[in-house]
């Protein structure tokens, strides 16, 4: 199969609204439950080992028509919860069986008990994570935490959640993981042979597909794309940061490659990449899912950083790793964890000379023009002084 | 039309006591270089005075610094500078007016520069927005900061789990950093004895907020509520000088209801009740006589509102326990308000409405805080379903008065209470 095969598919996934292929995954077995999760993480490992399929919701995109939603929100409040609503009350997640609703911010928060009065009888969590990093203190409430969680889906499935299903469940997603590192780092490499859109579908794949058919079509999509035959652009390496809840339009990143910027990190759907090495596979798996959390994670805005020091750092690191020239802050308008971060990122870069700009921009954004001439001037700017 | 008959306007005992613990709290943190006393800044919700005297430092929250320089009109200038510097026009303004403030050399309403905090608590309740805003204090003035998650009641409810994650925090991060900052022993009989003030402070001021409940009411349970809240969700629950002032206050409205008479305005005795009001959401500041004139010219008496309730839900049972003190000071942090999940807030609202007997309820919605406006619209549509009662929107900010628009809520309120006359004569239409 060739990357624009594997793309296609995976565009059509991401077209789709009405998320036909998890609803499909469903309709195969009558015992089977769909639990989808919101940005930006969530151990998808406890939903795979219950037996139901994880989907992620990243609001709706710039092709959804916000009928009812927006009567739910003030003008100042970012899209993608008006968004979800309307996924919601159009029926698009009729088959939804129950919802995470992971601790990022009081928008994503106060969504949870929206859908608790608005979805009465199905399944509504918010996920709270642990801000303190230490094993037991932090790492001891996170545990619970997730022994609830597995109590909840257990109640709904019927069923058990084994250890040693939760064990395979964290060998599948290590994988997953890690191949969707490897499709990073090889567009970090070769950018011109790997185009950020084609990253950013294969991982929105990620959020409606089984783990399992994922895994293959990332498998797929790396061997085809050492085919790939493009020429190298004179462009300039970026990091994007601040995109990890609200998605920007699929044309907002074409338009930052097009303008003359290799994306060669980003935070755009953490959820694959949030814990940065493998799970341990071997003794109690929640505390190993714990452990990866506290130590292993990697940050946002919606993160606590326990000293000064740190903050930036992450960011700093994916600079100086991926050899980038520059940082870009886009982030969601209204979205408070990412534009009240953004001024202490950007002193991080400034001390480190790492250039930067900062726009805004929402999920159904239509003018491109003001960022690509944006992100044209920075490209062209960058290229000047190195 | 207005309802209200000028009196004199006579500052009551229990407002000269609370003026002068707030200007000595100002006196004293803008001396502490010569005092030697040590600063902790925290906020209003989760905030852990008693424990903060356990080691002689003095508190300051910046959400009331803010608040001040919004009622002095002096905000807007400072959320601009923010702005200027680099912070988002779409955050929160208390955060701006705070680093504002900060660029100013951080004047206090005593005219005096108000040293840098020697320690930053961090108590994480019911609002994302304060962990980035110390982030961003800690990122300026690089001081010990100490963080204390209150994991929200996304269910609804307290677990065990929680519980014990906060005291376990308390015990392993908060009081040791305390204890190195401040150089004082933590003494947990100090902290009993402080706690046992509380509670008796917390008594008085439910049987104040509670007066609402009487036809008329003699308090304005948002207005007026605003100030009975001060100090005991500032830098005085815990005091002897608290427990006065609650004494004080109730002894005060007891004279009222006694009297028959309306709550106090800044320009007398409002006489005339003519609309009961429920208000979820924070008031304005940098219009605050304005909006509250708004009001109180149309017979308008809010009897219960939720703001008051962002430092602690003391109405609802809630009292510290000297028994328990650490136990306590959990339970505290996880009941405030804005850590209460959508559908309590809706069943508290709805509560209120009926044992208030309000007319409404109306929404303050603030521009800055997703904490508290992220859902209302759906809030305000679940109250008018459950209690049949009008419900009314407005927007507004806190301390940005680029969002305050006179004439809008001008317009609103007043289609709001015909609404509520409509309502009335529908239903005693229906009775005839
Ligand atoms: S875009 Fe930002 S503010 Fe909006 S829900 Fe996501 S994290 Fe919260
Ligand atoms: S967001 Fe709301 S609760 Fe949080 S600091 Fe701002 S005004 Fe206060």
């Amino acid at each position: 199969m060739s990357t624009a095969e594997i793309i296609a598919r995976c565009e059509a996934l991401y077209d789709d609204l009405d998320f036909t292929a998890s609803r499909q995954w469903k309709e195969a077995d009558p015992d089977r439950k769909v639990i989808a999760y919101m940005p930006v993480y969530v151990p998808r490992e406890i939903i795979h080992a219950a037996g139901m399929l994880p989907l992620g919701i990243m609001g709706g995109g710039d092709q959804l028509e916000v009928i009812h939603g927006d009567a739910y929100y003030q003008s100042y409040i970012c899209r993608i919860p008006r968004s979800t609503i309307e996924l919601g009350l159009s029926k698009r997640m009729d088959f939804v069986d129950g919802m995470l609703f992971p601790s990022i911010c009081d928008v994503i928060r106060n969504l949870s008990g929206m859908w608790k009065l608005m979805f009465p009888g199905k399944y509504v969590r918010y996920f709270d994570v642990p801000q303190n990093y230490r094993d037991d203190v932090g790492g001891n409430y996170y545990v619970n935490e997730l022994n609830e969680l597995r109590e909840g889906l257990e109640e709904l499935s019927g069923r058990k959640i084994t250890d040693d299903a939760l064990r395979a469940s964290i060998e599948v997603y290590n994988e997953n993981r890690q191949l969707a590192m490897d499709v990073y780092a090889m567009r970090s490499r070769e950018p011109w042979k790997v185009p950020s859109a084609d990253v950013y579908l294969l991982m929105r794949a990620g959020l409606v597909l089984p783990v399992e058919e994922h895994n293959q079509m990332l498998r797929d999509y790396l061997a085809a794309a050492e085919k790939v035959d493009a020429p190298k652009r004179d462009n300039c390496r970026v990091v994007i940061n601040g995109s990890f809840c609200e998605q920007p339009p699929l044309n907002l990143i074409k338009s930052i490659e097009l303008s003359g910027c290799y994306i060669v990190d980003d935070d755009y759907m953490l959820v694959h990449r949030w814990l940065q090495k493998p799970v341990s596979t071997s003794g109690d798996p929640m505390e190993n899912l714990a452990l990866a959390f506290l130590h292993e994670s990697a940050s946002t805005a919606a993160k606590y950083d326990t000293q000064e020091e740190d903050k930036g750092m992450f960011l700093l690191e994916q600079v100086r790793k991926n050899a980038a020239e520059g940082v870009i802050f886009a982030a969601p308008s209204f979205c408070d964890p990412a534009l009240l971060e953004r001024p202490m990122l950007a002193d991080r870069c400034s001390e480190h000379n790492v250039p930067y700009i900062s726009f805004k921009y929402a999920e159904n954004s239509g003018q491109m023009q003001p960022i690509r001439e944006q992100a044209g001037t920075f490209a062209d700017s960058i290229k000047l002084w190195s | 039309m207005n309802t209200k008959v000028d009196t004199e306007v006579i500052k009551e005992p229990s407002m000269l006591k609370q003026k002068d613990m707030i200007a000595g709290n100002y006196d004293r943190l803008t001396s502490t270089r010569e005092s030697g006393e040590k600063i902790v800044s925290t906020f209003v919700p989760g905030n852990l005075n008693e424990l903060i005297m356990c080691f002689d430092m003095v508190n300051n929250l910046p959400e009331t610094n803010a608040i001040q320089n919004g009622l002095r009109k002096q905000s807007g200038a400072m959320i601009m500078d923010a702005e200027k510097s680099g912070h988002s026009e779409d955050v929160c303004t208390y955060v701006k007016a705070d680093i504002g403030m900060m660029g100013r050399g951080n004047i206090a309403p005593n005219g005096k520069p108000m040293p840098a905090p020697d320690m930053l608590l961090l108590s994480y309740t019911g609002c994302f927005t304060f962990m980035k805003w110390f982030e961003l204090l800690r990122h300026e003035y690089k001081c010990p900061t100490v963080m204390l998650q209150i994991p929200y009641q996304g269910d609804g409810k307290i677990t065990k789990n929680m519980r014990d994650f906060v005291v376990k925090q308390l015990k392993e991060e908060v009081i040791p950093m305390f204890e190195q900052v401040s150089g004082v022993k933590f003494d947990i009989d100090r902290l009993r004895e402080y706690l046992k003030n509380s509670a008796k402070a917390e008594d008085d001021l439910v049987w104040v907020l509670e007066s609402g409940k009487n036809k008329p009411s003699p308090i304005d349970a948002y207005f007026g509520g605003v100030y009975y809240i001060g100090p005991i969700f500032t830098a005085f629950r815990g005091t002897e000088d608290a427990v006065e002032y609650y004494g004080l206050l109730r002894k005060e409205v007891e004279e009222r209801l006694a009297a028959g008479k309306g709550p106090i305005t800044p320009e007398g005795d409002l006489q005339g009740e003519k609309y009961r009001l429920v208000v979820e959401g924070p008031p304005n500041w940098t219009s605050f006589r304005e909006f509250w004139k708004l009001f109180y010219d149309e017979g308008a008496v809010v009897v219960a509102s939720s703001y008051t309730k962002v430092g602690g839900l003391y109405d609802q049972g809630f009292r510290h326990d000297p028994n328990d003190p650490l136990g306590t000071l959990a339970d505290y942090c996880l009941g405030c308000y804005t850590n209460n999940n959508l559908p309590q807030r809706v069943e508290l609202l709805e509560k209120y409405i009926n044992d208030y007997q309000a007319d409404g309820l109306l929404i303050n919605s603030i521009k800055s805080c997703n904490s508290f406006s992220a859902g209302q619209l759906l809030m305000m549509r679940e109250i008018e379903k459950r209690t049949g009662k009008p419900a009314a929107f407005i927007e507004t900010d806190l301390v940005d008065p680029r969002y305050f628009s006179h004439a809008n809520v001008k317009n609103r309120l007043e289609s709001y209470f015909q609404m509520i006359d409509q309502k009335r004569s529908g239903a005693s239409l229906a009775a005839a």
